[in-house]
């Protein structure tokens, strides 16, 4: 049967019309590619409007056409579109085709002639290569209604608790021994100044205690396999040395442990732990952890002091890592970020001067239940600065380190000279590039700090140094700083120094997006489907994104992400099932040989060995349609529907205009 | 009166037309069923002979060799013209063979490395020519094309037989197959089929034990000792053709110990097959590191003899660019 081809060329406003002559592509079509089955070649202003789709619709009816080409934008933004409208019409959506003259031609080229002579090719291929393409019916698969969460910062335990309170079940995984993120680290949040840990422990408790909650805390993601509704992950739960049936959190074996350790971690090193600890007071669960590296049990054989202590017999030092197997459906990834490491600026000396400090550390030190109960004070742990300059945007805005503009630092550099005023009455100045405070009540709160006398300084901080020049230099800190709205060099002696770092990925993020298969940025926040339309699924179905490790955010903007990917899994879970696309690999059984090239090959362990007949097979409702092993074969048994040979060497011939009589 | 039979060398080794009379008696059978019209290698003809012949008047040819010279293509034009069925007879006319590995240099570089190498005695520095005046007139000698093709670049085939050679046993059944057709007891294959092959791959065919293959390292054969008699030489770690090559030959090399080399040409449903094996020996490659991957690919010296040594000329590539543009 001769096909019946209907070609739609779509100006999509300038951004195709204004490089490629896509009436000149329209015309072309209907009068060459007649011969390959082309009835009718339209072009229109935006094919994906509903009048657009209407056309296609129409012309599907009243034409008869059996297959359709829509030359747009790529099949990631309207395929689906397409897709809909001829089945409303009657055909199968597996006859339309997407040639993507938008992505591939017009906004790669300049020269008009040449971009229509490449959207003409673009066409051919996909004419040819719809002819090849066969009506295929999508798979449904059941959604299994459990949720994995990745990270229990605060876009975490935002999601989880979302997810649990709509009546379905959350494992909350996360690396540390506490959930709580960040946020359990900081005193204040700007710009309401809230206590942060008064507004965060509330929710890590309801996340600790709801039933439809279970917390994996200590633990991390090893393996996953699967798909969307049906992914399987495998989680380490690393020895705590404490058994969580048995311990109240009672704290004795802290208190009674003799071995003191600086905390890296929570206290950013300004504070100390035991070797059998809860990172802080609050901690969610509270049952502590045993630092092995530090104990003296573990290193000399001998001590447990925290054994005889404990009223109920919890601690187990033959406890060992725990792999657990979990079904779940949808996955959120809020990993978060790491701050960026100050020592990298070395001119900013931290590291090097002992009286600069981190973000993190100058968080920990206003904190009421920190190593300082609140005090600010310098590194001698007594003295209180006169004077103190925050250095904002460290490590952000800098070719030399990252370029994008971490989004919360000149907040939280707002934030600190607004504690430091109030708790210490020190000169404070703010040395920025530009000041960012475009969020609600945001500029209020940077007028306020105004107000209050901090002082700011426009420029980029070149040098922190303690080589005075003069008496006035003597024994401070000096800030070398242009300031560029006096237009000049200035030398500003302080006390103390707190550098407003920015925010990184996290170490392992590239990693993590590979274990998930989503993609990274370059800078490896992980990448979601669509910067504005899609800000929290991923281009993997049923693996979401949420809070900082998408990208530097605030609180509000990661409880509102966090909320965001709850809601797209829950619409998941309640639609029950999911329609798989259609493509597929099959094993013709009469030509596969059962060389086994094939065989460990699947990244979704769809395909298995029968021994009895020597052949392989492969699982439709595992197979993901990946095309590995449909490219391994070396017999060509295994096919691809979708991507047939027929198919791909139809479009080659079409895009190198084979049998034309014009190019 | 019987049906006319004709076979036909072209650029080829002669081992087809070997493989022909290893069929033994069944040869007579050929006599016995057929006229046979033209076969320089067994009978005297002339070319002008057979251009003398009606159009369609012989019924079965079979035209090993590939399409090397302008006397090749001559001639394969002229026998489709005669022929009802044309037979791509063997891996030269089905798909280049050996001979098409020539494609990887230009002409000019070929009859160089022909008649100006340490081994060739040639101190006037002789090339071939194609014309020259003798005293009785002009002689011609045919012209090299720039690139060696098989058939079915030249004329339509009917149907392709490979091999390098085809397999005695395989040419007996496709000859039973046509007597049989003749007297009206059978129907022949759909145009275009592939015949005297089976339909799955060579290690269909292998009686070695198979697993789930992972590659650290390939290795000529003569320097594994000993070779394992009983597993897949792949697993071994030899770069074993079987996997992507056709069935038919009852897995003679891996049978006697030696790694199929390809001769029976792509599986059916494959397209290229070098492109395919190299894709199949890529995956099972143990490393992750670029710098792995590269040190055991470096154990296959010749991949372009690995893996197209019998389709170069048939492949999606056919020759090197600068042969082409010789």
């Amino acid at each position: 049967m001769t096909e019946r081809v209907g070609v739609y060329v779509c100006h999509c406003g300038s951004n195709i019309a204004g490089v490629v002559d896509v009436v000149d592509v329209a015309n072309w079509a209907a009068e060459k590619l007649g011969r390959r089955g082309v009835i009718i070649a339209r072009d229109y202003k935006f094919m994906c409007s509903s009048l657009g789709q209407e056309l296609i619709e129409k012309d599907i009816k009243e034409l008869g056409l059996t297959r359709i080409v829509v030359a747009a934008c790529s099949p990631h933004l309207h395929e689906k579109t397409f897709r809909i409208a001829a089945k409303n019409a009657g055909l199968n959506p597996y006859l339309v085709e997407l040639a993507s003259i938008r992505e591939q031609v017009s906004w790669v080229h300049t020269d008009k002639a040449v971009a229509t002579a490449k959207a003409k090719a673009v066409v051919s291929g996909a004419v040819s290569r719809v002819i090849e393409n066969q009506a295929l019916e999508e798979i449904k698969v059941p959604i299994n209604p459990n949720t994995l969460i990745v990270g229990g910062g605060i876009a975490g335990i935002q999601a989880a608790l979302e997810i649990a309170n709509a009546g379905f079940h959350v494992y909350l995984v996360e690396r540390e021994p506490s959930i709580g993120g960040h946020m359990s680290q900081f005193d204040k949040t700007f710009p309401t100044l809230d206590c942060s840990a008064c507004i965060l422990t509330p929710r890590m408790v309801e996340a600790g205690t709801h039933p439809n909650i279970t917390l994996l805390t200590w633990s991390e993601v090893t393996k996953v396999t699967g798909y969307v509704g049906n992914f399987n992950v495998t989680i380490k739960k690393k020895a705590r040395f404490v058994n969580e049936e048995l311990c109240t959190g009672c704290g004795i074996c802290q208190e009674k442990c003799p071995k003191k350790v600086i905390d890296e971690v929570y206290e950013a090193g300004l504070g100390y732990r035991k070797a059998v600890y809860t990172p802080f007071a609050q901690a969610v669960p509270n049952f502590p952890v045993m630092d092995k590296e530090n104990c003296t049990y573990f290193i000399k054989g001998t001590c447990k002091a925290c054994e005889k202590f404990c009223p109920t017999g919890a601690i187990d030092f033959k406890q060992e890592d725990q792999l657990i197997n979990l079904d779940v459906g949808n996955v959120i990834l809020a990993t978060g970020y790491d701050l960026f490491d100050a020592r990298r600026v070395r001119n900013d000396g931290y590291g090097r001067l002992p009286n600069v400090f981190t973000s993190l550390e100058f968080e920990r030190l206003s904190n009421a239940a920190g190593p300082t109960n609140g005090n600010i004070v310098l590194r001698d742990g007594k003295s209180t600065p006169k004077s103190v300059g925050i250095i904002h945007c460290v490590g952000s805005r800098d070719r030399n380190f990252n370029n994008y503009c971490s989004v919360i630092c000149c907040m939280q550099g707002l934030k600190f000279a607004h504690l430091v005023h109030e708790r210490t009455g020190a000169t404070v100045y703010n040395f920025y590039i530009d000041m960012r405070t475009a969020y609600k009540a945001y500029d209020e709160f940077y007028q306020r700090v105004l107000e209050e006398g901090t002082l700011f300084v426009r420029g980029k901080v070149a040098e922190v140094t303690d080589a005075a020049r003069n008496e006035r230099e003597k024994g401070k800190l000096i800030i070398q700083v242009e300031d560029t709205l006096a237009s000049k060099q200035r030398r500003i002696p302080v006390d103390m120094v707190i550098l407003s770092s920015g925010l990184q990925p996290r170490r392992d993020s590239k990693d993590v997006g590979k274990l998930f298969g989503i993609s990274c940025s370059t800078d490896g926040w992980f990448t979601e489907k669509h910067p504005k339309l899609d800000p929290v699924a991923t281009m993997t179905e049923g693996i979401f994104i949420a809070g900082c490790a998408q990208g530097p955010k605030d609180i509000p903007s990661s409880v509102a992400q966090g909320a965001a990917a709850s809601a797209r899994v829950l619409d998941k879970i309640l639609q029950k099932e999911v329609a798989l696309e259609p493509v597929r690999a099959s094993v013709d059984k009469a030509t596969c040989s059962g060389c086994r090239i094939c065989n460990g090959l699947c990244p979704f362990n769809a395909i298995s060995f029968i021994e009895d007949d020597q052949v392989t097979e492969i699982n439709p409702a595992l197979c993901q349609g990946c095309g590995t092993c449909v490219a391994a074969c070396p017999a060509g048994a295994i096919s691809g529907t979708g991507f047939s040979n027929e198919q791909i060497i139809a479009q080659i011939d079409g895009l190198l205009m084979k049998n034309l009589e014009m190019v | 009166m019987k049906p006319k039979f004709a076979m036909y060398w072209a650029a080829s080794c002669g081992g087809c037309e070997i493989a022909v009379l290893n069929t033994h008696e069944k040869i007579l059978d050929v006599d016995a069923n057929f006229d046979v019209v033209f076969w320089p290698v067994a009978m005297d003809a002339k070319y002008k002979d057979v251009e003398a012949m009606e159009d369609g008047s012989i019924l079965l040819t079979l035209f090993n060799g590939s399409i090397r010279n302008d006397e090749n293509e001559h001639i394969a034009k002229l026998l489709r013209q005669k022929s009802k069925i044309l037979v791509a007879f063997g891996s030269c006319a089905c798909e280049g063979c050996i001979p098409g590995l020539a494609n990887l240099s230009p002409v000019g570089d070929i009859v160089h490395t022909a008649f100006n190498t340490l081994t060739t005695d040639n101190p006037h520095q002789i090339y071939p020519r194609t014309s020259f005046d003798v005293p009785e007139g002009e002689l011609h000698i045919p012209k090299l094309e720039k690139v060696l093709r098989p058939l079915d670049h030249v004329v339509d085939v009917d149907y392709y037989m490979p091999g390098c050679p085809p397999e005695s046993h395989q040419i007996a059944a496709v000859i039973d197959l046509v007597i049989k057709v003749v007297k009206g007891e059978a129907e022949l294959p759909p145009k275009g089929a592939t015949i005297g092959v089976g339909n799955s791959t060579v290690c269909d065919e292998c009686p070695r034990a198979r697993n789930v293959k992972t590659i650290r390292e390939f290795k000529r054969i003569q320097d594994i000792a000993p070779v394992d008699p009983n597993l897949c030489l792949l697993e071994q770690g030899i770069p074993c053709n079987g996997p992507a090559t056709c069935s038919g030959c009852n897995a003679r090399c891996p049978n006697a110990g030696a790694q199929c080399i390809g001769c029976y040409g792509p599986a059916q449903g494959v397209m290229d097959y070098g492109a395919r094996l190299i894709t199949a020996f890529s995956s099972v490659i143990d490393a992750t590191e670029p710098q792995e991957i590269e040190r055991i690919l470096d154990g296959i010296p010749d991949p372009i003899g690995q893996v197209y040594r019998f389709n170069l000329a048939g492949s999606l590539l056919k020759a090197n660019r600068n042969a082409f543009k010789s």
